[in-house]
């Protein structure tokens, strides 16, 4: 691999181009002309315009990306995460242009991205599965016996949805003959997908995920991430290890994550999401994600080990460099993603021009942003501007460290999250890790924020 | 005979239907009230509703699907009859 054409923008397309200069691999860069002047652009050896500022017009062009990552002699393409990152078709189409893609190959994000064929993967290597219907559902008489049969509460999720999208829970049958027509309509157009799958809702749940290497043969696990802090099933903070699980749990978990990335041969870094039922332990799985994660950040420190430079490395044919053994958790690290959204107004996105920017820094801080004073957040993207992420020898140590470290952030021109972040440091059942994926939801409702400063 | 212009509040990606396979919000020549959808702004990743803002007859978009457009941008016209 000696040229890498980085299929993504905003602070991921730094964070790649980073990894692959460590590497010795030179970068492309591609970017809509809102983008004409960000900093992936100037980071990178080579800046390839792709189109108007739409994602669809730009980013979301399979085609351009790859007729510009041959027309600049890149032999790799990194999709990053969102965009194209979990298209197989994407996937074929550089592999049939000659291209490496970094990640797994197209069969096995087909494989992982269609959630009935990943739970019978997944059932097949052994893991626990969300009790549910074996198969995605497109009738509702059948749904409603299904449902009978797992007991209420039950949620029905799109089988070709994602990041949350196309989910919902009903309490009862009549609740289930109301909004399972409508559900499985919406589903029907927005991804051309009209079958539910229908699944026990856990009422107190923690959202759990394992990272995971593989080089076809071999597969190593980095122990887990704690996500369950989530506003509309998007994540807000995000923590390694889980400090919501026992360690028999841990154990059991990061076993079976290993055991279905090997079980399907995978190759590249990888994430498996599991649901823990917080009263009783239990856990199960609910899908794969075939990319790098926004979050990957806190396993990095967590484990001391690159996982984008090693996606790089085991793309461009080498095996995995780290066995299992070698591989130890050491302290706590937490990640805070800093949004323009305003946390006042219903989290209403703002962008705008950034007047003034301070970004933290010292012992133990890492932060993943695109942001610049006198730069400009765009309309166009997702409001994701910095991931402030912060070590500690153990939980405490790292929550109060972040207490230090959101001070220091300041960020004027824009509404950001930052007030709501700072406020859910200040809370018990942050401190005490006595949270599920309902808590900052409930706590929302019943703590308004107050407005966001516009400087 | 008074035109009225709809202004984006926002700026961001202009939608003229709900999604790609649906017919647009509204179509030239049909009647419209106040607080009916006429277009889609998106800014974010979250998606705006731009209603009509008077009773009347639906006109014109002044911009096309996926056109970006600036905040107090005028982008369709509604006719109130008055």
């Amino acid at each position: 691999m000696n040229r890498l054409l980085i299929a993504n923008r905003g602070e991921i397309a730094l964070r790649i181009i980073r990894a692959a200069r460590d590497l010795g691999i030179e970068t492309v860069a591609v970017h809509s002309e809102a983008d004409a002047g960000a900093a992936h652009v100037r980071l990178a050896d080579v800046a390839v315009p792709i189109g108007p500022s739409p994602v669809g017009k730009s980013y979301l062009r399979s085609d351009t990306i790859v007729q510009a990552a041959v027309d600049a002699g890149a032999d790799a393409v990194h999709p990053g995460y969102g965009f194209l990152s979990e298209r197989a078709s994407f996937a074929r189409a550089c592999e049939e242009a000659g291209l490496t893609f970094v990640g797994p190959d197209a069969d096995t994000i087909d494989t992982m991205g269609d959630k009935v064929a990943a739970r019978v993967a997944a059932a097949k290597a052994g893991v626990p599965t969300v009790p549910g219907s074996d198969a995605a559902i497109a009738d509702t008489d059948e749904a409603a016996a299904v449902a009978t049969e797992l007991g209420y509460p039950v949620m029905l999720k799109a089988a070709g949805g994602g990041g949350g999208r196309g989910i919902r829970v009903v309490g009862d049958e009549r609740e289930l003959r109301r909004d399972f027509p409508m559900a499985s309509g919406e589903a029907g157009k927005a991804f051309g997908d009209p079958r539910m799958y229908v699944e026990r809702f856990v009422r107190r749940a923690r959202h759990v995920e394992v990272q995971v290497l593989g080089d076809g043969d071999n597969v190593v696990h980095l122990f887990e991430r704690e996500c369950s802090l989530q506003r509309r099933r998007q994540k807000v903070v995000e923590e390694a290890l889980s400090p919501g699980i026992s360690d028999d749990t841990r154990a059991a978990m990061t076993t079976a994550a290993a055991d279905l990335a090997r079980s399907v041969g995978y190759r590249s870094a990888g994430t498996v999401e599991f649901l823990v039922d917080n009263d009783t332990g239990e856990f199960f799985f609910i899908e794969m994600n075939t990319r790098i994660q926004v979050e990957h950040p806190v396993t990095e420190w967590l484990c001391g080990v690159d996982l984008v430079a090693e996606q790089l490395r085991i793309a461009a044919g080498e095996r995995l460099r780290i066995a299992q053994d070698d591989i130890a958790p050491r302290g706590a690290a937490i990640e805070f993603r800093v949004t323009a959204e305003d946390p006042a107004n219903n989290f209403f996105p703002s962008p705008g021009p950034i007047e003034r920017l301070q970004l933290p820094a010292g012992p133990w801080v890492r932060v993943d942003t695109w942001l610049e004073a006198g730069g400009e957040v765009t309309p166009f993207y997702d409001a994701l501007l910095a991931k402030v992420v912060v070590w500690g020898a153990d939980r405490a140590e790292a929550v109060a460290r972040s207490r230090r470290v959101l001070d220091e952030l300041v960020v004027e021109g824009i509404v950001t999250v930052l007030p709501m972040l700072t406020a859910i440091l200040a809370e018990e059942w942050f401190s005490s890790a006595d949270f599920h994926t309902g808590t900052l939801e409930q706590w929302l409702e019943t703590n308004p924020l107050a407005g966001g400063e516009r400087a | 005979m008074a035109q009225r212009e709809v202004l984006s509040p926002i700026p961001g990606t202009f939608y003229r239907r709900p999604d790609p396979d649906s017919d647009p919000f509204v179509s030239e020549g049909q009647t419209v009230g106040a607080t009916d959808t006429v277009c889609l702004i998106e800014v974010m990743k979250n998606f705006h509703s731009v209603p009509a803002g008077v009773d009347g007859t639906f006109v014109e978009f002044l911009v096309e699907d996926e056109d970006v457009v600036g905040p107090g941008q005028p982008v369709a016209v509604v006719d109130d009859g008055s």
